[in-house]
């Protein structure tokens, strides 16, 4: 219906986009959005400990955070429970993509609402509440090194796996039940669909969903300040306390390099979401 | 047929208990412990019992935590305005470009979302304070003119923790306002227009209708996140612009008092589900109100 019109009308703009306001709007956003940002990363270079005024390029900040065994530490457990949370979401939400996509049962409608909790409720309340739970159950606190950091992983893949579902579940819609049931008269087995028919379809979903948790993950602080211990720091709790503590431009530098590594990830989902696009596109 | 139907029902169950025990596990069980907590009292250093007493939450309503939860709804209902306010006009915007003009500007306004909040906050923090980027440029520009100048103190105050609730949240309210523009039929415009209808008419009179549902979606996406936020206040805000979140933490991480700012965190958790169900009314009645029409 929708793309039935636009052909029929293409032309029938309002060119609200031309007008001087939407400019003016659009130019303050951008300035207002981008400038903080490439400030702090260009601020990251400056040679000077204060961090005000421009003292000239270094890469002196860099070293100095390589060199940071406590940011390193940080990052390596950022990095192993991206991961960890990335395959984690991607279960769950392959399996509740498939759920509400296949089934009808009752009280549909409340739970998938219960789904999008983790999402909508504030993450103070979340965070609050993970607390409790885990000291409540006597989670023990010295585990060895990857398991403790599964409380801050299971944290993770509540409030990631919901959005792998939803972008899942919108690919679905897309599924030709057909292709299904060809595969079942073929003698395929329910694996073999799943694994050969079924999979390739989601895939670019699977890819830019997984991107996603995997930012998402690599960006939390409030769930993960409550669900942290002294041994499990992540690099925003770091940084947190790098800022708490002074501004410099370590802080900057260790800031860039973290926000490099979700812009890749970033970038990648958006690749490969404009890949598929083209391809519907050349269909 | 019958082995068909026993291995669905057997996929049924593979592809909900998981999803389920999780959220069961770590949401549902967690928050109705905290629940019970709000009701409970402190005997000792840790041992906390549930009695079913409603003090925590009438310790709540003492002038010092409600004027914090006041203020709280009342900076995130103004970060909601603002972010409307630069969102609506955005969006439409947006909307109305040449498809190419169209994803590129999408992509720059959601990538900045990619970017952690904490260094976004941080990275205000360089530009707004006082010997900030800010101050040089007004500096700069008063050198120009010849006019005295003293630098702002624009950080650790209301203002600065409403900048910096704008500054993260603007994108929760341009998506699903540009979603809004993007599905209507824009045949409705072209009548309108026909029928002599000025631009000012075709905003208050079509657009604003029909997009209702998503202006109250982004409202929701803004407002919720905005009142339970944590770091901005912590990091912009001055001793006196604490918000609901950061008194919650404190209860937890110092005062140790787990009953009381469990019960502060459900009023949160209250006041979240009741947005939400009012929103569900809304939708409800906005669709009946349409039927009604057709009929």
């Amino acid at each position: 219906m929708k793309i039935k019109n636009n052909d029929k009308a293409p032309k029938v703009s309002l060119d609200y986009f031309y007008q001087w306001w939407f400019k003016v709007i659009l130019c303050v956003t951008f300035i207002f959005l981008y400038a903080p940002i490439l400030v702090l990363i260009i601020f990251s270079f400056n040679d000077s400990r204060r961090n005000i005024t421009w003292r000239g390029f270094t890469f002196k900040y860099y070293e100095k955070a390589a060199l940071n065994d406590g940011l390193i530490d940080a990052f390596i457990n950022s990095l192993t429970i991206g991961i960890f949370n990335t395959l984690g979401s991607l279960i769950l939400g392959i399996l509740t993509a498939l759920l509400l996509w296949r089934f009808r049962f009752p009280f549909k409608a409340v739970y998938e609402g219960i789904i999008l909790l983790p999402v909508v409720m504030p993450e103070i309340c979340i965070g609050v509440a993970l607390l409790v739970f885990f000291n409540q159950i006597g989670w023990a606190n010295n585990l060895p090194w990857p398991l403790s950091l599964s409380k801050i992983t299971f944290a993770h893949i509540l409030f990631s796996f919901p959005f792998v579902a939803i972008i899942i579940r919108a690919r679905l819609a897309t599924f030709n039940l057909e292709q299904e049931e060809a595969a079942f008269d073929l003698g395929a087995s329910p694996g073999q669909v799943f694994t050969n028919v079924f999979l390739p379809h989601i895939r670019p979903a699977l890819i830019v969903s997984g991107l996603i948790a995997f930012t998402l993950s690599l960006d939390d602080f409030v769930i993960t300040f409550f669900t942290s211990g002294p041994d499990t720091i992540t690099v925003p709790i770091k940084i947190y306390s790098m800022v708490r503590f002074s501004v410099t431009p370590e802080v900057n530098a260790a800031s860039t390099i973290l926000l490099l590594i979700t812009l890749c990830a970033a970038g990648i989902a958006l690749w490969v979401h404009r890949a598929k696009i083209s391809r519907i596109g050349k269909l | 047929m019958m082995k068909q139907v026993g291995s669905h029902r057997l996929i049924f169950w593979l592809t909900f208990i998981p999803p389920t025990l999780w959220l069961l596990i770590f949401l549902l069980i967690p928050l109705s412990i905290i629940g019970s907590f709000s009701f409970s009292e402190k005997r000792g250093l840790i041992d906390i019992e549930l009695s079913w007493i409603l003090n925590n939450y009438i310790r709540a309503a003492d002038l010092i935590y409600l004027s914090t939860l006041i203020k709280s709804i009342g900076v995130a209902g103004i970060t909601t305005v603002i972010c409307f306010l630069f969102g609506f006009p955005l969006a439409l915007g947006i909307a109305s470009a040449p498809p190419r003009w169209k994803s590129i500007l999408l992509i720059a306004i959601i990538l900045p979302f990619c970017v952690n909040l904490l260094i976004r906050t941080y990275a205000l923090i360089a530009v707004f304070r006082t010997r900030g980027f800010f101050n040089f440029g007004l500096e700069w520009f008063a050198d120009l003119i010849n006019v005295p100048f003293e630098p702002l103190s624009l950080l650790y105050n209301d203002t600065a923790v409403i900048l910096g609730l704008v500054y993260v949240h603007l994108p929760f309210m341009i998506l699903p306002l540009y979603a809004g523009f993007e599905g209507f039929n824009k045949t409705l415009l072209e009548a309108a227009l026909d029928l002599g209808a000025s631009k000012l008419e075709l905003l208050t009179s079509i657009i604003i209708p029909i997009i209702t549902p998503s202006i109250i979606s982004g409202c929701i996406l803004v407002f919720i996140p905005a009142l339970g936020s944590y770091l901005t206040p912590e990091l912009l805000g001055g001793p006196n612009s604490q918000m609901i979140a950061n008194v919650i933490e404190r209860q937890f991480m110092n005062a140790n008092d787990w009953p009381f700012g469990s019960a502060l965190s459900m009023v949160l958790v209250y006041l979240t589900f009741g947005i939400l169900a009012l929103r569900y009314l809304c939708f409800n009645n906005l669709y009946l109100d349409k039927n009604k029409r057709r009929l």
